[in-house]
């Protein structure tokens, strides 16, 4: 009856990106192919080996290869736990629960990706699988960008935004936006949320189907705990509060969905 | 070997259930431990009405532990008879519906709701720290504990928990009162109020500022507690507090709880609760423990 399980995978590659972001690859066991069931904007739940430290980080899935039983993940060191992951040698283990959530819906046509710093590796998930006409802008606080070459091999068109300006637009992505003259049927969005927000507004003005995936901290990461809701336009399916839950309900939305 | 235990007039197959909140109504969790070899499934609180519950973030981590400051959020007791009862009704195991309220009466409404539902026991929650109206407010006081125990089982069907708090400066007392207020057991500990800061924000880790404290870290705490109630009073023991290995469970157990309750552990491990139940099972296979109940109070 019990068919979900907190399984092990095995590191097979740890590459430092630039001095704050990593790449990880896991590999899945025969017997419980995670990637197999993996769809881009879906994320998993990595566990710490420090025993004081209980609850999974959330980390979206970044690539997929579903024969080999692999997904890599790209991700910042932000505190003790990411320090942890990044510690971890090829060979080593670390205990996985997923994939969780939902990912994008996606579609044929024109599409247009956005992804603002730490939102950026769900990106390349979606980018490998769509089909059609894709156009890529990603933000980055400076020139230490990452992931960019990967975007190119997918096929799509690349354009950056840098903060500092750097590296490609000056400002954010709706600055790259804009200056490249980038027009689409869907919009796909990861990023902070002052950069959702601009994306919204962006999409409602014009009049693009646009899609979100939302971030909050989480304690289960299943469903159960209630801990990660994101106030939401429509009733939810949990309480029928207007709280949906980023783990279980997300963490991709319809942007018209959620209140920014 | 006999892992079952009687509690409060209710047979259990084995001695450990979920901590409410930690587990939803088992529906996320069915996926992962099959239900029906759980002594019991308590759900999280459910309420007259929805709540909404706080602002997020609800949740941080602390060492050995957690904060969270969910605020009950529910889906009132309308949706929860209709949708959640069923779906436990599906496995073989018992159900403690756990019961919360802003107000005495909301208390006693949600109770009268659940009078004909087939749920084995209730569990009232008089000791949430994340709510300004009704939980902890009532749960601090001994002649308010025996006041709305009495009121709520000269109305409630099935036998009825007290579920206290530890932040009050004798929670024997509060045993005592929920048992002279007619409590066929008591269930100890709801989480301890804590607060987090973020240095680098100069701002509360939680939007309630002030959460409750789980894990692994109150473990102490808790089995003391545990051990100081079941010497105060005669109704049984539910007892919880960073329970995460068979081991944790068997402190409670011989400390005096008739029944045993796995919380935080779950979000660190989804099948923790049957692992709990599994690890009981090889503890007394090899010590040779032939009825579990040789081993409630043990430690006297
Ligand atoms: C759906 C989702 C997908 C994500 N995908 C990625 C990704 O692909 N790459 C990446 O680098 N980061 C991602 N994040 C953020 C990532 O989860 C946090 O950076 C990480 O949990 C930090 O853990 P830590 O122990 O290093 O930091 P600490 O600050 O020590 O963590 C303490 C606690 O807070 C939680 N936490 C801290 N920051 C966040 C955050 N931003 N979001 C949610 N929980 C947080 C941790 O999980 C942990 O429980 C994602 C978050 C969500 C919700
Ligand atoms: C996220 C979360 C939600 C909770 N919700 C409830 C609740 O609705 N009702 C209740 O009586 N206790 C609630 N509790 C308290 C637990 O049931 C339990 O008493 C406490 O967490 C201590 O056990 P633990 O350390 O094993 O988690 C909650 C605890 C957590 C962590
Ligand atoms: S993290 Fe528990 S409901 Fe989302």
């Amino acid at each position: 009856m019990a068919e979900k399980k907190k399984c092990s995978a095995v590191i097979t590659e740890q590459r430092r990106l630039t001095p704050d972001i990593f790449s990880m690859w896991l590999q899945f066991p025969e017997e419980y192919n995670v990637a197999g069931m993996a769809a881009p904007g879906q994320f998993l739940s990595l566990y710490c080996r420090d025993g004081s430290r209980l609850l999974p980080r959330p980390i979206s899935i970044c690539e997929i290869d579903r024969e080999g039983r692999w997904i890599r993940v790209v991700y910042r060191q932000a505190g003790e736990g990411t320090k942890e992951f990044s510690r971890l040698r090829p060979g080593e283990t670390i205990d996985v629960v997923g994939p969780l959530g939902n990912g994008f819906q996606k579609h044929s046509g024109k599409n247009l990706l956005i992804g603002g710093g730490i939102g950026i590796p769900p990106m390349l998930a979606l980018a490998n699988e769509l089909s059609g006409e894709t156009e890529v802008v990603l933000g980055y606080r400076d020139g230490a960008l990452f992931l960019k070459e990967d975007f190119e091999k997918s096929g799509a068109a690349v354009y950056v935004a840098t903060e500092d300006g750097s590296a490609g637009t000056k400002g954010n992505v709706i600055d790259a936006i804009q200056k490249n003259h980038l027009s689409a049927e869907y919009i796909y969005a990861c990023g902070p949320i002052p950069m959702l927000r601009g994306v919204k507004e962006y999409a409602l003005e014009k009049g693009i189907l646009a899609q979100v995936s939302m971030e909050e901290k989480m304690a289960c990461g299943i469903g159960a705990c209630l801990g990660c809701v994101c106030q939401s336009v429509s009733k939810d399916s949990h309480s029928n509060v207007n709280n949906k839950r980023v783990c279980k309900d997300g963490p991709v939305f319809d942007v018209e969905e959620i209140i920014l | 070997m006999n892992l079952s235990v009687d509690f409060a007039g209710v047979t259990m197959k084995n001695p450990v259930t979920t901590a409410s909140g930690t587990f939803g109504s088992g529906a996320e969790y069915s996926g992962f431990v099959d239900l029906s070899r759980l002594g019991a499934v308590t759900t999280k609180g459910v309420a007259s009405v929805p709540w909404p519950g706080n602002p997020t973030p609800r949740i941080c981590e602390t060492a050995s532990g957690m904060l969270n400051a969910i605020g009950l959020q529910n889906p009132g007791i309308d949706l929860f008879l209709e949708r959640d009862i069923p779906f436990l009704k599906q496995y073989d195991t018992k159900i403690i519906v756990n019961v919360c309220g802003k107000t005495e009466e909301e208390y006693i409404e949600v109770t009268e709701r659940l009078a004909k539902a087939e749920v084995d026991l209730l569990e009232i929650n008089i000791s949430c720290p994340n709510v300004k109206a009704g939980g902890i407010a009532f749960g601090q006081d001994p002649k308010l504990v025996e006041r709305i125990t009495s009121r709520i089982k000269r109305k409630a069907k099935q036998p009825v928990i007290m579920k206290l708090s530890p932040n009050v400066t004798d929670s024997a007392e509060m045993a005592k009162a929920a048992e002279a207020g007619g409590a066929d057991g008591i269930s100890l500990i709801n989480t301890l109020t804590g607060m987090k800061i973020d240095i680098y924000r100069r701002g509360f880790a939680l939007a309630n500022k002030t959460g409750g404290l789980s894990g692994p870290a109150i473990k102490p705490v808790a089995v003391r507690m545990v051990y100081q109630a079941a010497h105060a009073v005669k109704i049984p023991i539910l007892g919880m507090g960073g329970i995460r290995t068979a081991e944790d469970a068997l402190e409670f157990i011989m400390a005096g709880a008739a029944m045993v309750a796995v919380g935080t552990a779950n979000f660190n491990h989804p099948s923790a609760a049957f692992d709990v139940v599994q690890g009981i099972e090889a503890f007394m296979r090899k010590q040779g423990v032939k009825d579990i109940r040789e081993l409630i109070g043990c430690v006297d």
